[in-house]
């Protein structure tokens, strides 16, 4: 970069300012009130507020959970957004819009429209019963809900980049006779790996914290299809103050984790390529 | 690599999904209890008690799998789909639902006895420490200077029994004039200072953010609010107050289909065992047993002149005249 | 080239296979039996349930708040990822790495959390107290609450391509003797704007829907700070699904025109954009 004149760095100290206080009062004082919150009446109770043998099955639904959905959400991300970039058609933008539609919908009427599909007042309930599947009330509809909210997080990450990049270099691989699964690996996924990055990062952190989707789908059955969120709920309700900040502290905790891997791998990433 | 990875790992979760549908043993027998918010401690020290007690009688060992959440919504998903051997409302209204949607069979209020409310809870007023404001009734609700926090009727099924404590109230010193009292409930609405969605968010608001000068809660949540910071509140009881009762019902439809129907027609009756009253009584329910609600007398005041359900037609009608679309709860609303 | 780019590319197939799949699994199907549920109702009385005065005050809470709420994350994501691609400064890593965060609480969580902060007796509530302003239980605090929930929406959209941007453009405008500020809003802001729009409308739509914190920081006044999401709430609480889709399906069909809209700002902007280069 060129040198940087007194008007530059005047500039660059405000904008970092206004980003520190923003951040600062938006996020790191909430965070810090739910941590003082689990943290108040001493070491002890908190402890055994996340130790306790219910929480524990609760995180180990809600790792299920987040695993799933981002997996099927990169692989859907990844195919949705090379279709919409790389390649011409009609209803293109219905297509897209479309994609989003899922982060717009109220997580209530998201849950709802679930069970009205697969609940016992559909036409479809009794074939499921019938087959013994059960879709809601069970994992399978918590994950269900867990992926439609998370739906476009990854492929919304992928579209703009591989916008901006065009597609001469792929079209010139094709007539260089590559297949696909070759382009894909030497061409396009250089450029969307740190977009991959952000859109998994970004589909993890909201799918472990969905609440209001999940609650609607999940029959809060303890121990089987009770999640982290929805375990916090329930505590709260029962007037357990404490504990449950405590059960929210460990979704900070679990978010922060995988925001000091992704962390470790940009940097890995960053210097291998500078 | 990675997408071949990805699927495997979806084929993963759908054989656990599978896999979670399995059975236990023969001489376990598992039972779903739906139920509102907050009983959990409830139903947790009433779950022990019942187990010995089922293996007592037959050898068998039972386990309950307990749900908590708003009491409508816990009625909308029985309704659709939710495997529920019993459920213990707040409102018989809600059961009510369930009933129209074929899941339970009429009738099942006089299953157990006490209309299949085991037992029974109030509403009454949390105020400050020493009651700096001199909250003694529901009169002092509709003072100019008394701020109120009371959650949303039309939100909150256990809300709706505060408003219509209310309304009883109004209803008797105006000696049923209708008018009168729709203006004193609508005059108390205009000092609720935040119209929380439920129970616990109007308790957060009141103790935890201190806002407002009285709390309008069921009995038993006015006292786990106390149990934390005794030192701070202080309950008053109204001279007149609602008896609210939270229902119980076996869902007739699941049982049958899951041959359960024994040992949850059990797990409902021995709530009226002496032993389970008691533990009512220790988490702040009016026991229906007035043997063990009198052993009680210290805790919850027995002078309280309590109005029914019944005063106001039952549910149904309470439902359309009061909280329905347009209904009086509607009307203290509009401009 | 515009004209000229048929598929070349293989693997057309595949990946319009896969995604119309999985879209509809997910999203069509039961977006369907939204529309299904609704159709029960007549015109008259759908059009009856969604201009009732209170839906319609909600309406305008909502739209209101969501769009304040958005356009502070849309400038302040946008001076975020310039501040985290373009400069260093110490404990950068740690400002970026917390960018996630308000996705994974629940939102009740933050909302507690916020209500505390905000009310008069918490820590920036009585700061802004001693001037006379309420947060919590107003439509500030609603506002409030929904810029926490979209925060990252902008930052992660924006920041990809601000990584990408070549900074020869803005270095080759810098020796042609360009101010900065003209750099800025002609080279910079162009590539960056379709991005900004796109984070922008999935955080309108997000808070548009947005329950779980709102609900505790609103005071949920009829006419005052009701949103719309609680109006659908309290008619389940009735059992009045169609009610309750009739009012989902406004709100979904003013997200979805708000999302086709910035889709559409976006693609033309991209083909400026190309055609420019």
């Amino acid at each position: 970069m060129h040198e940087e004149t007194v008007g530059s760095k005047i500039v660059k100290w405000v904008l970092i300012g206004v980003s520190v206080l923003f951040l600062v009062v938006m996020l790191l004082l909430p965070l810090a009130t739910v941590i003082s919150e689990a943290l108040r009446d001493g070491w002890k109770t908190y402890q055994a507020a996340v130790t306790d043998k219910y929480t524990v099955k609760a995180v180990l639904l809600t790792l299920e959970a987040t695993a799933i959905a981002v997996g099927v959400n990169t692989v859907f991300g990844v195919f949705a957004a090379l279709a919409v970039t790389k390649y011409q058609f009609r209803g293109k933008k219905v297509l897209t819009t479309l994609i989003d539609v899922p982060v717009t919908i109220s997580p209530i009427i998201a849950g709802l429209i679930f069970l009205l599909t697969f609940g016992r007042q559909s036409v479809i309930y009794p074939l499921l019963h019938d087959l013994g599947i059960h879709v809601v009330f069970a994992v399978p509809g918590i994950v269900l809900a867990t992926i439609f909210v998370t739906f476009p997080f990854v492929s919304r990450e992928l579209i703009p980049v591989l916008e901006s990049q065009g597609t001469d270099e792929e079209e010139a691989a094709a007539l260089m006779g590559a297949n696909a699964w070759t382009i894909f690996r030497k061409v396009t996924f250089p450029h969307i790996k740190w977009a991959l990055l952000y859109g998994v990062v970004l589909c993890a952190a909201r799918a472990m914290g969905e609440f209001g989707a999940v609650s609607v789908l999940s029959g809060h059955l303890r121990g089987r299809t009770n999640t982290l969120p929805l375990h916090v709920e329930i505590l709260f309700n029962e007037f357990q103050y404490v504990p449950a900040f405590a059960a929210s502290s460990i979704l900070v905790l679990m978010a922060i984790v995988i925001l000091v891997i992704r962390s470790l791998i940009e940097h890995r990433g960053g210097k291998r390529d500078s | 690599m990675k997408i071949q990875k990805c699927i495997g790992l979806l084929l993963a979760a759908v054989l656990a999904g599978g896999t979670f549908t399995g059975c236990g043993d023969h001489n376990t027998v598992s039972i779903v209890n739906v139920s509102y918010d907050p009983t959990r401690e409830l139903y947790t020290d009433y779950n022990t008690i019942f187990a010995e007690h089922w293996k007592e009688q037959t050898g068998q060992d039972v386990e309950v799998i307990q749900s908590h959440g708003g009491s409508g919504k816990q009625a909308l998903e029985v309704a659709n789909g939710l495997e529920a051997d019993v459920v213990t409302l707040a409102l018989e209204y809600d059961i009510d639902s369930l009933e129209k949607a074929g899941l339970i069979e009429d009738g099942w209020v006089d299953e157990f006895p006490d209309d299949s409310a085991p037992y029974t809870s109030t509403i009454v007023f949390l105020v400050r420490k020493d009651n700096p404001k001199h909250i003694q009734d529901w009169d002092d609700l509709v003072r100019d200077d008394v701020d109120v926090i009371t959650p949303n009727p039309k939100t909150s099924g256990g809300a709706r029994w505060n408003y219509l404590a209310a309304w009883a109230y109004a209803d008797r010193k105006y000696n049923g004039d209708t008018q009168q009292t729709e203006d004193f409930v609508k005059k108390m609405y205009q000092n609720v200072l935040v119209l929380d969605s439920g129970a616990r968010g109007a308790t957060t608001t009141f103790v935890e953010n201190g806002q407002g000068d009285v709390l309008v809660a069921w009995e038993n949540e006015a006292y786990l609010s106390m149990r934390d910071n005794p030192e701070d509140y202080e309950i008053v009881n109204p001279s007149i107050s609602i008896l609210a009762q939270p229902s119980v019902a076996v869902v007739d439809d699941v049982v049958d289909d899951r041959g359960t129907r024994d040992v949850a027609t059990e797990y409902l009756q021995y709530l009226y065992s002496d032993a389970a009253q008691r533990i009512a009584a220790k988490h702040y329910y009016r026991p229906t047993n007035s043997e063990i609600l009198k052993e009680y007398a210290d805790v919850f005041d027995l002078n309280i002149d309590l109005v029914s359900i019944q005063d106001f037609g039952g549910w149904d009608e309470a439902q359309k005249v009061h909280f329905s679309d347009g209904g009086i709860f509607d009307q203290i609303y509009e401009k | 080239m515009k004209k000229g780019s048929k598929r070349v590319i293989p693997g057309f197939g595949l990946s319009l296979g896969v995604t119309l799949s999985v879209l509809s699994i997910v999203v069509l199907i039961p977006l369907a039996s939204l529309v299904v549920y609704t159709a029960k109702l007549s015109p008259a009385e759908f059009w009856e349930t969604i201009t009732r005065p209170r839906v319609l005050a909600s309406f305008r809470v909502s739209l209101l708040t969501a769009f304040a709420a958005s356009a502070i994350n849309a400038v302040m994501g946008v001076i975020l990822a310039w501040v985290l691609v373009r400069y260093r400064f110490p404990m950068k890593r740690m400002l970026n790495g917390m960018i996630e965060l308000p996705f994974a609480l629940p939102t009740a969580v933050a909302g507690i959390a916020l209500t505390s902060l905000t009310a008069d007796t918490g820590l920036v509530g009585k700061f802004f107290a001693r001037f006379g302003i309420q947060i919590a239980y107003t439509r500030v605090g609603i506002t409030v609450a929904l810029v926490f929930v979209g925060i990252p929406f902008v930052v992660r959209t924006v920041q990809p391509i601000l990584e990408k941007l070549d900074s020869t453009y803005e270095e080759a405008a810098g020796v042609l003797g360009a101010s900065r500020i003209r750099i800025f809003w002609q080279v910079i802001f162009p590539e960056i704007l379709p991005a900004a729009l796109t984070g922008f409308g999935l955080a309108f739509g997000r808070c548009l829907g947005e329950y779980g914190s709102v609900v505790f920081i609103a005071g949920n006044q009829p006419y005052e700070t009701e949103i719309t999401p609680l109006i659908i709430m309290s008619k389940l609480q009735e059992y009045d699904y169609t009610s309750a889709t009739s009012i989902a399906l406004v709100m979904l069909v003013a997200a979805f025109l708000i999302l086709f809209l910035t889709n559409l700002v976006q693609s033309r902007s991209s083909k400026i954009l190309k055609g420019g280069q």
